[in-house]
Order: C-alpha cells, then structure tokens, then sequence
C-alpha cells in the first residue's frame, strides 16, 4: 500500500519535472531555428493530389522570420494546400503562447525521436495541437503532425543532410486532406461526352507534397517585396 | 483545279458577307480580351472560388495561353454559323442569282468544278480559323504574356508547362480546322439541294444545334448516339490540353471528322453530278 502511495505521488510530482525536460527541449531546438532569420532555397516540388495534373517543377522557397513564407515558380503556376504553417518547419515553434505535454517516444525512419505535445493556449490560435517528434541528439523535428480548427489536419516529415547544422532539411513531405473538388460543367465549358470511361472516385483522398531542397542561401536578407502579392 | 478554285475563291472574297466573319470574330476577341484585361481577377477569384478554398494558387494565372483558351471555349461554338454563311452560299448562291447554269455551260466537268468550289470553302475556313488564331493566341501572349496554363475542368485541375502549351495550341488549331471543315462540307452538301443561300445556312446551323443539344444531355438514350454525332467529335480539340494527351481518343473523333467530310462532300458531288440544274 505504501508503494502504491509512493509510486503515485512520484507520478503527480514527477510529471511537471518530465514537461521541463521536453520544454528545455523544445526551447533548445527553437533556439537551433531561431538561427534562422531568413533563407532562400532552391528545389524541386511535386504535387500530388487527386484532382490536381501538374508536373513536378522547380521552385524558389522564400522564408522570413517570424512566419513568411513563400513558393515561387519562376513564370509558373504553383499550388499549395493552405494551412497555417504551410509547407514551412519554421513557422512550427512561433512564439511562447503553448503548453508543453511530453507523449512518450517513438521510431521515425529508424531515428528514436521523443513526442511532445504543444497545445496553443490562446483561444484565437488556428491551430487547435501540435505534436512533434523530436531527434533529442540532433536537435530536429523529424516529423510534426498539425491539427487546425478550419483547415483539418496535415503531417510533415523531414529528411535532413547538410543543413541539419541549421535544422533546415533536404527533402519534406506535406501529407493533407483534399476536399472534393467539382465546378459547374456550363462554368468550364464543358460537355457530357458520353464517354465510357468510368469517373474515379476523388473524395477523401490524401493529398501530398513533397519538395526537394538543393541548396539553401541562408541569412543573407530577403526584401519583403518577394512577399508582397501573388 | 487550282485555276478554278482561284476563281472560286475571287468570287468568295468579292461578296461583303465573306468579311462579316472576320469582323465578328476580331470584335468578339477583342472584347473578350478587353474584359480579362480589366476586370480578369474577378472573374478569376469567381471560377478558383472552389480551389481556393483549400489551396493556395500563386503565379500569374492570367496569361496569354488561359485567355487564348477561354476565347476558343467561347468562340469555337459559334464559329460554325460563320463559316456556313460562305459554305452555304457556294452552290444556292448561284443558283439564287441564275449563273450555275451558265457555269455548267463551260467545259469543266461538274465533279472538277464542286471540288473547286469545296477547295475555296475549305480556303475560307482555314483563312477564318488563322485569324482567329492570330488574334486570340499571339494578340492574347502580346497582351498578357506567356507562363504555365491552368485548364479547370469540373473534376480536375491540370497544369501545363509554359514550354509544353505552344504545340498544343498548333494541334488544337489543326483539330478545329477539322471540326470547321465538317460544318463546311455540310454546309457544302446542303447548299446542293436549295436555290436560295438561306436555306442551306439555317439547315446547317439547325443540325449543329440539334446534334449540340443532344450531346450535351446526359440522358442514356442519347449517349448511345452521341458516338455518331460529329458535334461530339468536334468537341475533342480540348484533349490537347489532357496530361498527357488522350492520342486515342483525339485520333478516334479525327479519323471521325475526316469521314464526315468525305461522307458530305461525296454525297454533295454524287447529287450535284445527278441535278436537273434549272437556273
């Protein structure tokens, strides 16, 4: 019974002291990105979504602190889910306005990661939980999985190489849920052709994509214009 | 052959109705370029309502190659009516005014002289369909420049390379120079049997209508005869713009058209060949 007591007590106790740990964590690898004042990268991005044909393309990834962030394709079209943080690692750990909940430890590509669980504590905040898994060694969020309150939930993961030193990575992955899509056929012009092919289910699909970075021009000042419009 | 279809073709341009095509359509491109030109985001904004909802489209998406498309969407429908105005008009038109029979009087044989007068139609809608190309593709990249192309469908989107766009519209150009031609050649056949241009006018643009309403509803009944609608065929000048393009499918509904015009044009020589000519 005395054990009991005792095992219970240490679990009440404890758990703040195991939260400071992941907050320290937390802490040191928002400070690994606050490195970060801003970057220009260049990659190659993909997308793939049910209804969605386009080629894979290069493109120029601006970023700039706290949160801008942009796509660009020179002369070109480029789509992107919408969500809070996009397509963007940085924007994850904006600000201090979040509870730290530690979730245990799990295995990304072979990688032992550590979970943690940020709750935003703003009422406003878009982003209702975060959860992060954390390469406690390298200082690297290896995946993160982002539920919103209007725009539903998306997963990123990451592969890093010779950024790492920054936590920018080489390669990520946007997975996000595609809403069905259909326009007025009279709006495209379009005609019923009576053609036998059969219509494939669009609804409820995954959406992805995935952009390959090549080389990163990092700290070296973006004028806000790369910002300003589409 | 290429001295009549000269002859034919002096007549064609010599009658101020062959202009009203041109006119019509450099009026309705550039009003429709004009109206993209000053309020295009908005109508943008209304067609990507539904994208935007839950992605983001950056780029410019109002391009010379986008507006040139929307342009064709619009125009390639009503371009028949053009055209059958001068097909329409080759044989009735003369009957109208009392000189085939004197044409028929001279030694060319008639089969030499309705190709002649089939070869100047088809000139005609080859000119036509040039204009327009010029106007609505190189006015449209003069004007809005050139970049990736958006085609909205109801059920996808596709987005095309700014260096894969070009030779689609060349192919979709060459396609609608097909479809253009099938009307042609009806116009052609039915001008045989009037004495009166408007005859063979209204008949033509009565049948495109007819066979349009027909593909467009999606009743059972009448989806197993839109196969042998030529309207339905002349519609596939859009799987150009496909990722990647449906070959056979586009290949299947030319081989189709290029029928049709065998189909009218023999049928229109065959009867003329057999015609009581009487004026």
């Amino acid at each position: 019974m005395r054990n009991v007591f005792l095992f219970l007590l240490f679990s009440i106790f404890a758990r703040p002291l195991f939260a400071q740990n992941e907050a320290a964590l937390i802490k040191a690898v928002k400070a690994k990105l606050d490195k970060v004042s801003d970057y220009q990268a260049n990659g190659r991005m993909s997308v793939d979504v049910s209804f969605i044909n386009a080629p894979a393309s290069k493109v120029v990834v601006y970023y700039k602190k706290p949160n801008r962030f942009k796509v660009n394709k020179e002369g070109g079209i480029s789509i992107l889910p919408k969500g809070g943080v996009s397509v963007n690692i940085n924007s994850l750990l904006t600000g201090d306005d979040y509870a730290v909940v530690p979730a245990g430890s799990a295995i990304i590509k072979g990688i032992p990661t550590k979970v943690i669980k940020l709750l935003p504590l703003a009422e406003t905040s878009e982003v209702v939980l975060t959860t992060l898994y954390i390469d406690e060694k390298a200082l690297l969020i290896r995946k993160a999985t982002v539920t919103t309150k209007e725009s539903g939930s998306y997963e990123m993961e990451l592969d890093f190489g010779k950024y790492a030193t920054w936590g920018l990575p080489d390669k990520m992955v946007f997975l996000f849920n595609a809403k069905d899509y259909k326009m007025p056929k009279g709006l495209t012009f379009e005609y019923e052709k009576g053609n036998t092919k059969k219509e494939e289910t669009l609804k409820n699909k995954k959406g992805r994509v995935e952009v390959n970075y090549n080389s990163y021009i990092i700290n070296k000042g973006i004028s806000d214009k790369v910002f300003a419009g589409k | 052959m290429w001295q009549l279809t000269g002859i034919e073709l002096f007549k064609i341009f010599k009658k101020p109705r062959t202009y009203i095509a041109f006119a019509a359509i450099a009026a309705i491109v550039c009003l429709i370029q004009l109206a993209i030109y000053v309020d295009g985001k908005t109508y943008l904004g209304f067609i990507l309502q539904s994208l935007q909802e839950t992605f983001q489209v950056n780029g410019i998406i109002l391009n010379g190659y986008f507006v040139c498309f929307i342009v064709l969407q619009t125009l390639l429908v009503h371009v028949p009516l053009l055209i059958a105005l001068v097909s329409g008009d080759i044989v009735a038109g003369e009957a109208n005014m009392g000189t085939l029979r004197l044409l028929l009087t001279k030694p060319i044989s008639r089969t030499k002289l309705m190709l002649s007068k089939f070869f100047a139609t088809a000139v005609y809608t080859i000119m036509l369909l040039t204009f327009m190309a010029i106007l609505a593709l190189f006015g449209s990249i003069l004007i809005f420049g050139t970049g990736d192309m958006i085609n909205l469908k109801s059920d996808m989107v596709i987005i095309l390379d700014a260096s894969d766009v070009f030779w689609r519209y060349l192919a979709a150009f060459g396609f609608a120079a097909l479809s253009m031609l099938t009307v042609s050649s009806l116009a052609f056949l039915l001008s045989v049997f009037a004495d009166n241009a408007i005859g063979p006018i209204i008949g033509t643009m009565a049948i495109i209508i007819v066979f349009t309403i027909l593909t467009t509803m999606n009743i059972p009944f009448f989806n197993a005869l839109k196969p042998f609608l030529f309207t339905n065929h002349m519609l596939n000048w859009k799987g150009f713009f496909e990722r990647p393009v449906d070959g056979t499918e586009v290949l299947k509904s030319a081989i189709a058209l290029v029928l049709h015009i065998l189909l009218f044009v023999s049928s229109a020589i065959f009867i003329f060949r057999k015609k009581d000519i009487l004026t």
